[in-house]
C-alpha cells in the first residue's frame, strides 16, 4: 500500500533505509586505470619470411585447416603459380625457419603443398581470371620456371604475353633437368598448361640469339635464360675416355637420347646435380655409380634428403677425392683432406677408379651470347646483374632466375618471375610498385606454447630404395587427406590470430568482444573497460596480440 | 579426468575455443553469449585471477542449471570489488553473507527453496580462502555433514587479501605476508601441517568434492557442470592467483596458475564419496623454484642469499603431492 502511494507522489520506491538506486558496474569505466593498451597485429611468421617465392603460408595452412582446400590453392597461386611441383622439387626454406621445430618438428609446409597442388589436378578448379588488357607487349625469353612465372603474373596484370624458348618444350631445368622420378612429367605438363590457358603465346623451338629488334618490338622483356653451359674444364682425360656433362647427360634423358654409359659410373661434384646424375644413371642400368667428391658430407652442396635418397638406392659415395686423369675404364683420384679452413687440399696419395664413364657435375654457367652488343649490361662471376626491381643495366630488360646472382633454385626463380612481373607492370604503366609493408617477424619467444598439443611430423611415404632402381616412378608419395590436414593444423599459425577465442576467454574484465566469426579481425577491445593487465597478450597462442603505450 | 581428451591438433584441448572445434567440445567461454555473471566495471585489479575464476565457475554453473541460480557471497575481495554499494557487477541472484557464514546462509536459502517447492532453482556459495579455510570453516563443515544441497566453491587467493594480505590457513609456507614478514632465518610462512580444505571435505565423504585452476578452462568448467549435475553438498576449491598478493605480473595470473599445477604444488583432482576418482596428470613438469620465482612473495629464498634448503623442503611438497595423486602416470 504504501510502495503504491510512493510511486503516485512521484517517489521512487525504495526498500527501508536505502537511499541509492542500485546500479551496474558497467558505469564504472575501468579502462581509465590502463597505462598500456592491448592491439591486434599480424607479424610476419618465419615460414612467410623465408619462402623464396614469398609466400604467405600461415594464411594458406589457416585456409587449408579448416578443409578450404581450394581458397588454400588459391592463396599460393597469388604468389606462386606451381603449387605440385613446388610440393615435389622445392627445398623448403620455409621449413627449416618454422617455429614449429623448437618444439618437436617443423610443419610438412612442403607436403601440404603438394597436397593442395595436387588436389587442384584431381578436381580441375578454374583459373584466376586476368586483368583488362593493358595493350602493352611484353616478351618472356625463357619457359623455366622463372620465365613461366613472370609470365603468368603479367598476363594475370592484364598484359599481352609472349614466351619464347628455345626447346620444343616448356620447363626449362624442370623439364630437361630435374629427373622425373623427382618430378613426374605430367604434373609439369599441367601446371604450365594453365599459363597457356590464361592466354600466354608460347613460341617454342625458337631460340632468341639478338635481343635488340626484340627490345624495339616490345613494350618491355624479361630474360630468364637459366645456366646450362656445364662445366668441365677441369679433368684432363686420354682420348678414348668417355665423358659426358651431367647437365646434357639428364636433358638427353628427357629426349630419349640417353647415351650409352656402361656398368660403372662415376659422377665426379657434389651438388644435388651430381647425386640426379648417380641416380638416372642407376636407372638407366649401371649396376655401380659412385660419385666422387672433394670434401665431406657436411660440407657437400647437396641436399641431405637426395644424399639419403641416393644412399639408399645404392649409390656409393667417395669422399675425400679428385679426379686427376680419366682414361677408358678407369679414373686416377687422389685423395684430399680439409684444411683448417676446410678447404680441400691435395695429399699425393693416388689410386685408381674402374668407371666405364664419368659423369662431370662441376656446376652450370649461364650463356649470355644473346646479350652481346647491348649497351648498359654489367655482369659478375658470369651472371648478368640487375637492381632490386629486376631490371639489367638496360632499360626496359629484366632478368631473372639462374642468369643473375642468386641461389639457383626453382623457387628461387619462381620468386624471381614474380617480382619481375610487378616491376615491369608498374614501370609500363609509369608507376612504381608499393613498398611491401614491413612486419615485424613473429618470433618463438611470442608464442604461448602450452595451448598447441603435441603432434607428431606426419611423413610422406616413399618408394622402398630397392624398387626404385631400373624405373623412374616417383620416388616420395603424397599424403592422405587425412595427414594433410593434420600436418596443416600443426601450425601454430604464429604472429596471426587464428580464432582459439583465448583473449575473448582471459580477459577478467569481459572487455573483449567478438565482432565476427573467430579468425583475424574476429575481436576487439572494448577500451571502457580494459585496465590493460595484458593477459590477453600473454596467453594469446600465437602472439597475435601486442601492448602499446596509452597516449 | 572428467573429460576425455580432445584429439585436436592445433590447440588440443587447452585453448578456450577454436574456430575449428565442434560446438560441444568449446567452453562455456567461448561463447558470446556467455551469461558474464560478473560484469565488466568491477573494481578488481589488473590481472585478477578471482574475477575471472569466479566468472568461469559462474558462467558455466549458469550454463548447467539455465540461469535457475542463487548465490550466496561471503565478505572478501570477491564481495568488495563487485559491490561497492549501490554499484554491482552481479547478473543473478546474489545475497552478500558475514565473512564467515556462507555455507549457513547459503544452507538456509537451499532450505527455504525446498519448502517453496521450488527444486529447479540452484545454490551456490562462495568466498575466499580466508572465508572458507578459517573464519567460515565451521559452517562449512556443518554444511558437509547434513549433506545441504549447495555448491560451495572457494577461490583460493592463499591469503586475506582484501583486508592488505594477511597470512591465512591455506597461506603456503615460505610465503611472504604483511604477517609472516621475510625476517631471520626462517622467513615467510611457517612450514606447518597446512589446511587441506578439499582433505577434509573428502573426509566428510560428501557426494563430490574437485580442485580446478584458472589456466584450466576446461577442467574447471567440466567440474563445475559436473557439480551442478549432482544434489547434496559439493565442493569446489579453485586456485586464483592474486597478482597484488603474490607479487606476480598482472599478465602473468595464468601462467603462475599453471606453475602451481605443473610444479606438483596444487594438485587437480576429483572426488565422488570420499574417494578420488580423477587426476590431471601433470602435462609439462616444473621445478617448484620456477613456479616460486615468479612471485615477489618468494622473492627473499633467492635473494640476498639463496635458501636452497627451502626450496627443497617446498619441492618436498609438491613430491608428496605428486605421489599422493599419480600426478605423473602416463594418463
Ligand atoms: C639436375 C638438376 C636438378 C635440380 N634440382 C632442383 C630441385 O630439386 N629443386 C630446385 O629448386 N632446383 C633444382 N635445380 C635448379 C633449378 O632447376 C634451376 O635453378 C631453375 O630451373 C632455374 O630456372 P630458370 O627459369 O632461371 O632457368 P631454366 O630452368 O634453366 O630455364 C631456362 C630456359 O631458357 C631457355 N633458353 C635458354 N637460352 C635461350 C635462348 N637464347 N632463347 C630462348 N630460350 C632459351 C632454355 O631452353 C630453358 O627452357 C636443379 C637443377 C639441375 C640442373
Ligand atoms: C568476522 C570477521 N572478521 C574479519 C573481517 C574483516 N575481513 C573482511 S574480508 C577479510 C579477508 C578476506 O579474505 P579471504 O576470505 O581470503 O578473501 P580474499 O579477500 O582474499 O578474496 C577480512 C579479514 C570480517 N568482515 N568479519
Ligand atoms: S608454425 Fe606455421 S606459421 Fe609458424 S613458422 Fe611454422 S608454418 Fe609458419
Ligand atoms: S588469443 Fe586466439 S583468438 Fe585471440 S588473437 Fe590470439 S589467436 Fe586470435
Ligand atoms: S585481459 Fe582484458 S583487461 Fe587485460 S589487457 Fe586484455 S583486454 Fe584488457
Amino acid at each position: 500500500m504504501t510502495e503504491q502511494r510512493l510511486t503516485d507522489l512521484g517517489m521512487p520506491q525504495r526498500p527501508f533505509a536505502i537511499t541509492l538506486d542500485v546500479g551496474s558496474s558497467l558505469a564504472n569505466h575501468t579502462g581509465t586505470w590502463r597505462t598500456e593498451r592491448p592491439v591486434y597485429v599480424s607479424n610476419l611468421p618465419p615460414c612467410n619470411h623465408a619462402c623464396p617465392a614469398g609466400e604467405d603460408i600461415q594464411q594458406w595452412l589457416y585456409l587449408a585447416e579448416e578443409g578450404g582446400y581450394e581458397a588454400a590453392w588459391r592463396r599460393i597461386l597469388a604468389d606462386n603459380p606451381f603449387p605440385a611441383i613446388m610440393g615435389r622439387v622445392c627445398y623448403h626454406p620455409c621449413e627449416t625457419a618454422c617455429n614449429r621445430a623448437e618444439i618437436d618438428e617443423a610443419v610438412g609446409i612442403n607436403a601440404v603443398e603438394r597436397f593442395l597442388g595436387d588436389q587442384a589436378r584431381v578436381e580441375g578448379w578454374a583459373l584466376p581470371t586476368p586483368a583488362p588488357g593493358s595493350g602493352k607487349r611484353v616478351l618472356v625469353v625463357g619457359a623455366g620456371p622463372s620465365g613461366l612465372s613472370a609470365a603468368w603474373f603479367l598476363r594475370l596484370l592484364g598484359h599481352d604475353v609472349t614466351l619464347r624458348d628455345a626447346e620444343d618444350r616448356p620447363g626449362g631445368m624442370m623439364r630437361y633437368g630435374i629427373p622425373a622420378y623427382r618430378l613426374p612429367r605430367d604434373v609439369v605438363d599441367e601446371e604450365i598448361a594453365r599459363i597457356e590457358t590464361l592466354g600466354v603465346h608460347f613460341e617454342l623451338g625458337s631460340r632468341v640469339d639478338d635481343l635488340e629488334p626484340l627490345l624495339a618490338t616490345y613494350d618491355a622483356v624479361f630474360l630468364a635464360v637459366g645456366a646450362h653451359v656445364g662445366r668441365r674444364a677441369y679433368v684432363p682425360a686420354g682420348e678414348a675416355a668417355r665423358i659426358v656433362d651431367a647437365v646434357s647427360l639428364l636433358h638427353d634423358v628427357e629426349g630419349g637420347t640417353a647415351p650409352l654409359l656402361g656398368r660403372t659410373v662415376a659422377v665426379y661434384g657434389g651438388g644435388n646435380t651430381a647425386l640426379d646424375a648417380a641416380r638416372t644413371a642407376r636407372r638407366l642400368g649401371a649396376t655401380d655409380a659412385v660419385v666422387v667428391y672433394r670434401r665431406t658430407r657436411d660440407r657437400m652442396p647437396a641436399h641431405d634428403s637426395e644424399v639419403q635418397e641416393a644412399l639408399d638406392e645404392g649409390i656409393r659415395m667417395k669422399w675425400l677425392s679428385t679426379v686427376k686423369h680419366a682414361d677408358e675404364g678407369v679414373l686416377l683420384i687422389e685423395k684430399m683432406e680439409l684444411d683448417e679452413t676446410g678447404f680441400p687440399q691435395p695429399t699425393g696419395e693416388m689410386e685408381e677408379l674402374a668407371a666405364d664413364s664419368l659423369v662431370l657435375a662441376l656446376g652450370q654457367d649461364a650463356d649470355l651470347a644473346l646479350l652481346d652488343g647491348l649497351d648498359g649490361i654489367t655482369t659478375t662471376g658470369g651472371v648478368v646483374d640487375v637492381d632490386p626491381s629486376m631490371m639489367t643495366g638496360r632499360i626496359g630488360l629484366f632478368a631473372g632466375g639462374d642468369m643473375v646472382p642468386s641461389d639457383r633454385t626453382v623457387t628461387v626463380a619462381v620468386g624471381h618471375g614474380k617480382t619481375a612481373a610487378r616491376h615491369i607492370d608498374a614501370w609500363l604503366r609509369g608507376t612504381t610498385c608499393p613498398p611491401v609493408p614491413q612486419r615485424s617477424l613473429a618470433a618463438f619467444d611470442d608464442l604461448t606454447t602450452w595451448y598447441y598439443s603435441d603432434a607428431p611430423h606426419r611423413v610422406r611415404p616413399r618408394l622402398e630404395g630397392a624398387r626404385r632402381a631400373g624405373t623412374f616412378d616417383e620416388v616420395v608419395q603424397g599424403l592422405d587427406p587425412e595427414s594433410a590436414l593434420f600436418e596443416a593444423r600443426r601450425c601454430l599459425s604464429c604472429g596471426n590470430c587464428f580464432g582459439c577465442d583465448n583473449c575473448f576467454g582471459v580477459c577478467p574484465d569481459n572487455a573483449v568482444k567478438k565482432i565476427g566469426a573467430p579468425g583475424p579481425g574476429g575481436y576487439e577491445f572494448d577500451f571502457d573497460f580494459c585496465k590493460g593487465c595484458g593477459l590477453c597478450v600473454a596467453e594469446c597462442p600465437c602472439g597475435a596480440i601486442t601492448m602499446v603505450p596509452e597516449e | 579426468m572428467t573429460e576425455a581428451p580432445i584429439r585436436f591438433y592445433q590447440v588440443g584441448s587447452f585453448a578456450v575455443g577454436n574456430r575449428l572445434l565442434p560446438l560441444e567440445v568449446r567452453t562455456v567461454q567461448a561463447e558470446s553469449d556467455r551469461s558474464n555473471a560478473i560484469t565488466s566495471g568491477h573494481r578488481a585489479c589488473q590481472g585478477c585471477g578471482e574475477a575471472l575464476g569466479a566468472r568461469y565457475a559462474l558462467d558455466a554453473a549458469m550454463a548447467a542449471t539455465k540461469g535457475q541460480m542463487f548465490a550466496v557471497n561471503a565478505t572478501g575481495c570477491l564481495e568488495v570489488f563487485s559491490t561497492p554499494y549501490p554499484e554491482t557487477s552481479w547478473r543473478l541472484p546474489w545475497l552478500h553473507s558475514l565473512f564467515g557464514n556462507a555455507p549457513a546462509v547459503a544452507t538456509g536459502v537451499a532450505a527455504a527453496l525446498k519448502a517453496q517447492g521450488r527444486d529447479d532453482i540452484r545454490v551456490v556459495a562462495q568466498g575466499g580462502d580466508g572465508g572458507t579455510v578459517d573464519i567460515g570453516f565451521a559452517c562449512l563443515s556443518g554444511m558437509f555433514e547434513r549433506n545441504d544441497d549447495v555448491l560451495y566453491i572457494c577461490y583460493d587467493n592463499e591469503g586475506y587479501m582484501n583486508t592488505g594480505v594477511q597470512r591465512s590457513g591455506a597461506t603456503p609456507p615460505a610465503a611472504r605476508t604483511m604477517t609472516t614478514q621475510a625476517v631471520g632465518d626462517d622467513p615467510g610462512n611457517v612450514f606447518g601441517q597446512g589446511k587441506d580444505v578439499p582433505r577434509i571435505a573428502m573426509a566428510h565423504e560428501i557426494p563430490y568434492v574437485a580442485t580446478a585452476t584458472v589456466a584450466d578452462l576446461h577442467d574447471l568448467e567440466a567440474k563445475a557442470t559436473k557439480a551442478m549435475s549432482m544434489r547434496g553438498a559439493r565442493y569446489l576449491h579453485v586456485l586464483v592467483p592474486c597478482p597484488l598478493g603474490w607479487g606476480s605480473e598482472s599478465s602473468a595470473t595464468l601462467a603462475v596458475a599453471r606453475g602451481a599445477t605443473q610444479s606438483g604444488l596444487f594438485p587437480v583432482f576429483e572426488a565422488e564419496g570420499g574417494e578420488v576418482t580423477g587426476v590431471t596428470p601433470i602435462r609439462r613438469q616444473v621445478p617448484v623454484e620456477d613456479y616460486l620465482s615468479m612471485q615477489k612473495r618468494f622473492a627473499h629464498l633467492f635473494s640476498p642469499r639463496r635458501r636452497d634448503d627451502v626450496i627443497a623442503r617446498v619441492q618436498a611438497q609438491a613430491d608428496k603431492n605428486i605421489r599422493r595423486y599419480g600426478l605423473l602416470e602416463e594418463s
